[in-house]
Order: structure tokens, then sequence, then C-alpha cells
């Protein structure tokens, strides 16, 4: 069969079993609009306000269903647009594959019309990339490339496809497929020792990441949590991998993580680190961070171990599978002291607020039992994100859309729409601040054409607060451009866009507007005025340690 | 010269894979002192030879990111002591009017050839150790040189336990 380059990109996704794709229109993608409309019974595409916002919303699409996220661009600026998103999916490893058109290929390297080079652009961000220069190679690029965007440590692929090749004919067989090589397995040897640390071991801690949902290696890491008494602390991008109900769950460590997580990674003799690559932000003072104990580093990715950490076993391959390897051969061990001392830090982190207080945290919590467990929440960046990772409660793996690596403010909107269509339009929460929320609230639109019931929850407070938290402890209170000052009437605007949203400032207003419900065709914003001061704590300060750890203004932290 | 490591690689022989390779020592701040390639016997395969500076732990991780890009079919730290590594040097030096005695003498002592005898230059190829290039390009300055040109170091292990090669089982057969 004679298909043009524009068909067989239609038939790969619909064969690589995408049923939804965010994109924006233009000049060098008009062949493959022209494809989506005739195709537009097998396959949607979501429309958004701009590119940046499709790319977040594909990134959201893929977090929430664990398979590729799709955007569509035009040449130039609609290519442009996509970087911040394609930069925030690599840095998260998230499955995307993106699809950018060009110009012609004879037009190519002129500086015509709309014409950027796309993947020098974007090479440092993308796990690989692809210009098709020949409409014969597009069948095996793209399916290589969802390949590759799904499999090992996922990641976002680029397909640039000029204009020519878009309406270029030839055979398409459409019977290509990509499979897997057997991933590499660990050995007996690096097995057996790794056994005996953990053997060894008094004080066990998991520290699991991103890696631990990619691997959907969920239940493992409660098995073995169980098995050795070890409690588990979780990195942002890992939080919903376990239940927070569940008793040896300590919530996120790192620089704004929860008081026992940081305590226990700090006293523990063995790390037992499952799908996490140590960043910065998780592990301030890599010297002292791992002072008093030895590293298990299980991870995907070879290049990750030894990255920032040294691990005296290195267990690099698919988490599942290892732990499970790990599983049948570990006995059951009982740490009383272990667990009593962790039952101890736990204790710091009850939270002791008032209830009726209208703070980030009561907001928060009331939130969180007011909405069903499987809720997909995202969140912007910024003290809210903090906030929502250490008040909010998530019961169900993979529902959290968050912006873990890059902490792209902007990212929120358009992540929970792509949350939502990719959690079948089920009511979703996004948790913006107003500085965060103005970056892209354009996509407000999308939200009210799509109909999406997404509650927005704006920490409105008037103030950049996790930039101005940074001003207050470190720059003497030199509130440089943080200070905002704008008059944006959030409800107004919200209704200006076709949707519509109330004022709260007090947990009864709050408990009011859940009582009386929100649409289920559209957004609501809920415009929560907080108090411009409010801080993010615990918080140890960059480079520092859990000995440095600031629990309340001025406060440091007391065993 | 202590950290000066050599990575050799069999990539995919397309556009823009050197970019790519690049792109990667950039961005992590690895630096780049040499780096030759060319074709393999099979077209669709480039061998690179890439010499950097670094400490043990940069290497490996030179070494492993190197291999998650996809068009690196295979990279591998050359570092046993029977790796053998040479470099290609192209040489114009000024003569003298007095003669060329001592320029070519040079040149035979170094295991050079003589490509091009002008009226007031020679050429002159050299091949061997970056040491032995080092040493001889020394010794050619007081004659006065005119321009040249090194290929960067060309390396391939020792033995046959470690081989690069593009038909070995990789990803993309």
């Amino acid at each position: 069969m004679n298909c043009s380059g524009a068909q067989i990109l239609v038939e790969e996704l619909i064969k690589h079993g995408v049923k939804t794709v965010f994109g924006y229109p233009g000049g060098a993608v008009l062949d493959i609009y022209d494809e989506l409309y005739r195709n537009a019974h097998r396959i949607e595409h979501i429309i958004s306000a701009h590119e940046q916002g499709a790319a977040h919303a594909a990134d959201g699409y893929a977090r929430v269903t664990g398979k590729p996220g799709v955007v569509i661009a035009t040449s130039g600026p609609g290519a442009t647009n996509l970087v911040t998103g394609i930069a925030n999916a690599y840095l998260d490893s998230i499955p995307m594959v993106a699809i950018t058109g060009n110009v012609a290929v004879s037009l190519l390297g002129r500086d015509s019309f709309q014409e950027v080079d796309i993947i020098g652009i974007t090479q440092p961000i993308v796990k690989h990339s692809y210009i098709v220069r020949k409409v014969e190679e597009l069948e095996f690029v793209l399916s290589e490339a969802f390949w590759l965007a799904s499999t090992g440590r996922k990641g976002p692929v680029l397909v640039d496809i000029p204009k020519s090749v878009q309406k270029e004919l030839c055979e398409y067989p459409g019977s290509r497929r990509h499979s897997s090589p057997p991933s590499s397995q660990v050995s007996d040897l690096d097995l057996t020792e790794a056994l005996k640390f953990i053997a060894n071991s008094k004080r066990p801690y998991i520290y699991c990441g991103g890696g631990v949902l990619a691997a959907e290696a969920e239940e493992e890491i409660v098995s073995l949590s169980q098995r050795l008494s070890a409690p588990v602390g979780l990195s942002m991008m890992g939080l919903t991998a376990i239940p927070a109900s569940y008793p040896l769950n300590l919530g996120m460590s790192g620089m704004h993580g929860k008081y026992a997580a940081s305590m226990a990674q700090s006293k523990a003799d063995l790390i037992l680190a499952v799908g996490v690559r140590f960043s910065d932000r998780a592990t301030g003072n890599v010297a002292e961070y791992t002072k008093n104990c030895t590293v298990i580093h299980i991870d995907i990715d070879e290049a990750e171990i030894g990255k920032n950490i040294t691990s005296v076993v290195e267990l690099c391959g698919d988490a599942k599978a290892i732990l499970q390897k790990l599983l049948e051969k570990l006995p059951l061990a009982r740490q009383e002291e272990w667990l009593e001392t962790v039952a101890a830090y736990r204790k710091k982190d009850e939270c002791r607020e008032k209830e009726l207080y209208f703070t980030p945290g009561n907001i928060l919590r009331y939130i969180a039992n007011a909405v069903p467990p499987e809720t997909v929440v995202a969140t912007d960046v910024g003290q809210h994100q903090m906030w929502t990772m250490q008040h909010y409660r998530f019961e169900r793996t993979r529902t959290l859309l968050t912006s873990g690596g890059l902490g792209a403010m902007g990212f929120g909107l358009g992540a929970s729409i792509g949350g939502c269509v990719g959690n079948e339009k089920n009511p979703t929460l996004l948790f913006t601040g107003d500085g965060s929320f103005g970056m892209n609230l354009n996509e407000l639109a999308t939200a009210v054409s799509q109909q999406l019931p997404i509650l927005i929850v704006l920490f409105n407070n008037g103030v950049l607060g996790m930039v101005r938290q940074w001003q207050y402890m470190f720059y003497e209170e030199r509130y440089s451009s943080t200070t905002l000052g704008r008059k944006t009437d959030f409800v107004q605007l919200a209704k200006a866009f076709g949707a519509d949203g109330k004022t709260i400032h007090s947990m009864d207003e709050l408990k009011q507007a859940f009582s009386q419900g929100f649409p289920s065709d559209g957004p609501f914003l809920l415009d929560c005025r907080i108090d411009g001061n409010e801080r993010v704590y615990p918080m140890i300060p960059p480079g520092g340690s859990v000995k440095d750890m600031m629990m309340q203004q001025g406060g440091e932290a007391h065993e | 010269m202590n950290d000066r490591f050599i990575v050799g690689l069999v990539v995919a022989n397309h556009h823009g894979v050197l970019n790519r390779i690049a792109g990667l020592y950039g961005k992590r701040g690895y630096n780049i002192d040499s780096l030759a390639v060319g074709e393999t016997e099979d077209p669709r395969f480039s061998r690179m030879t890439i010499v950097s500076t670094g400490n043990r732990n940069i290497r490996t991780q030179v070494v492993k990111q190197l291999n998650k890009l996809h068009d690196v079919v295979r990279a591998e730290l050359l570092d046993a002591p029977d790796t053998i590594s040479v470099e290609h040097l192209l040489i114009k030096l000024k003569t003298q009017e007095t003669g060329n005695a001592e320029v070519v003498s040079l040149i035979n002592r170094y295991g050079g050839k003589i490509l091009d005898l002008g009226e007031h230059f020679i050429i002159a190829d050299v091949t061997g150790s970056t040491q032995h290039i080092h040493a001889f390009i020394t010794q050619c300055i007081p004659f006065g040189i005119l321009e040249l040109c090194r290929s960067g170091s060309l390396a391939l292990s020792g033995g046959t336990e470690k081989i690069l090669s593009a038909h070995q089982k990789n990803k993309f057969n």
C-alpha cells in the first residue's frame, strides 16, 4: 500500500496504542493535521493554547498512564516552544514522543521561514532524536522512537519530519515492531554480596524514587520493607510508590523532606536505594549523606550508579526483577530497636497546627480527605509544591504529576490537562501558586473547551514564595523582585476564560466550597488567599546535612 | 599527563553523531584533548578515538554516558598497558639556504617520511606515540615550523580480548 508520510505517522501512532495526542497546528504540519482530521474517529487531538502547554500535557498523560505521551508542533517557534516540556520529561525520565514539522528537505539549512535546527537545540535534553529526510525511513524511525521512549530508562524522543517528507509517498507495510533485547541480568555474585550486607544491617533504610514507578515495583518495596523492618523514605519522583498510610512510609526525604525520613536516613547503617539518582536536592552534602552507612544501589541506568554516590554493591537492571530475586532469599528480620527509633522520629512530624487556621498544611490535609484517593494531583513549582509533598497524603501510585528534576514553573496546568485526559476525564486536582499559575494560565482555555473537571487550588500569597524564602534566609530579607504587587483577580480571570471560581479566605469558606461541589464539565478555581510569610519547613539548606535541618523559623532540629 | 585517558568507540556513521558525542563531553564538562574519527570496514559504522583528561570517576562516567547514546554501538575505556596508541603528524618546515641535511637527519631519526620538498619548505610525515610526536615537534622549532597538523591519537586494545568491532553483536543487529 502506498502511503504519504503524514499517513504513515498517523498509522504508526495508532499502531503504538496512542489514543490522544496533544499539539498545535502550523504551516509545517498541515499535512499531519489533515491526516488527523480524516482519522478523528480513531485518534483524538487536543489543541492547547501554546505548545509548551501541549508538551506538559503529553508529559502528564504519560505520568498517569505509564505510556508515552505524544505532542505535535510545527517548525520553528512551534518546536522551540516545546523545549521546556521536553527538558522536563528528560529530567524526570518520562516517556514522550515529540513530533515536529520542519521545512521541506530542499529548504533545510537555508534559514528558511520558521526553520530552526530543533535537533541541535534539543540534543542535550532528549534520549534520542531523528530528522527524517526520506519517507522510506519513517516507519522504522517511529517504531524505534516509541521503543526507545518507553524502554530502559524512559525519556523523550524527538522526531523532526520535514514537510516534503509528510507529502511524499512510499510503500508502507506497517508491520515493523521493535522488541526489547533481554535486559541485563545481575550476577549471582552481586546478589549474594547484597544479601550479605543486608543480613549484617541493624538499621536498614529503603530509599526509593521514580524508578520504582517506572518498573512497577511498588509491591516489592513494601514486601522488602516488611521483611527487613526497614522504613522507607521517598524522593519526590517516588512519592506515590507506596501508600502514605503504610506505617513505615516516612514520606519525602531531602531539602524539604520530612523530619523522620531525613533522620532515619542519617542514622541508618545501610541504604537500599531503588530507582533514585541522588540529586543534590535529595542528598544535600554528599559526604555527610553517606558518612554512617553503606549503599546498595539498584538502577536500570548504569551511569546513575556511582555518579553522585559511591555504593558498595551495584545492581544494574530492572528494579522489579532484582527485588524479586532478593526477596526470594531474604529471611524475616525484626529490628525492634530500630523500629522504635524510627517511630520516635515520626512523632516529630505529627501535625501540631490548629485545624481552624487557614494554612497551606490545613488546606492540603482537608482536600486530601475530601477527594477520593485515586484523584490525580498535579502541582506547579515552588512552596505550594513542597507543601503538597509534605501534607497531601498520597495513597495510590501514579497520582502525582510534578516537575521534579527541572522544577519548571508553569508545568502544572498543562500537566493536569494531560493527567485528566489520561485518567478518563475524572475530576483532577491542581495545586499551584500565583507565580507558577501566571506563567501558563492560558491553558485554562484548553481545560474549558475540553470540559475537563480540574479543580485549581491556587495558593495566592502575592509573592514568589520559594525564592522569597531563600531571600529571607540567605539574603538578609532583600526581597528583590519577589513581591509581585499584581492586581490580578483570578476568579474574574477564570470567568473570562469561561470557567468559574471562588475566593477563599478561611477553612470555613473552603469547606463550604467543597460542600457545594464543583462542576463536572469544566475547571473551577479556588483562589486561596494565604499569608505571604508562610515558609516551608523542615528545610535542610543547600549543601547541608540533617544536622543543619531547620524545623521552624530560626529553629533547629534536636534529637 | 597521568590523568590522560583514551576511549575507543564504534558509532553509527550518519550525520549528527559527532555532535551528540561532542555535546555529551561539553554538557558534562569533560575536556576533549584529541578526537579522531574514520569509517570502519563496514560503511554503516565509524570508529572514534577520544583522548581526554580526568580522574577515575570521570573516566567511568564518560564511558557509561557514551554507552547510553543510541548512536554509540560500544564505547570502551582503553586503559590497559598493552593498548596500542599512535598519532600521525604532518609538518611543513622552513628549509635553509645552507642545505637540508640537518632537517632530513632529524626526520630520519624520528622515523619520518618526506612527502614533499620545495624551494623553501619541506613536508614530513611522522607517526608514533604522542610523546614521540611531542619530542619531534620540539626538535623542529629551531628550524622554523610553517604549519603542522596532527591526527589525534588512534588506539586499539592489545590482544584479542577487548575487540571493538562493528560486527560484534550490537543494538543495531
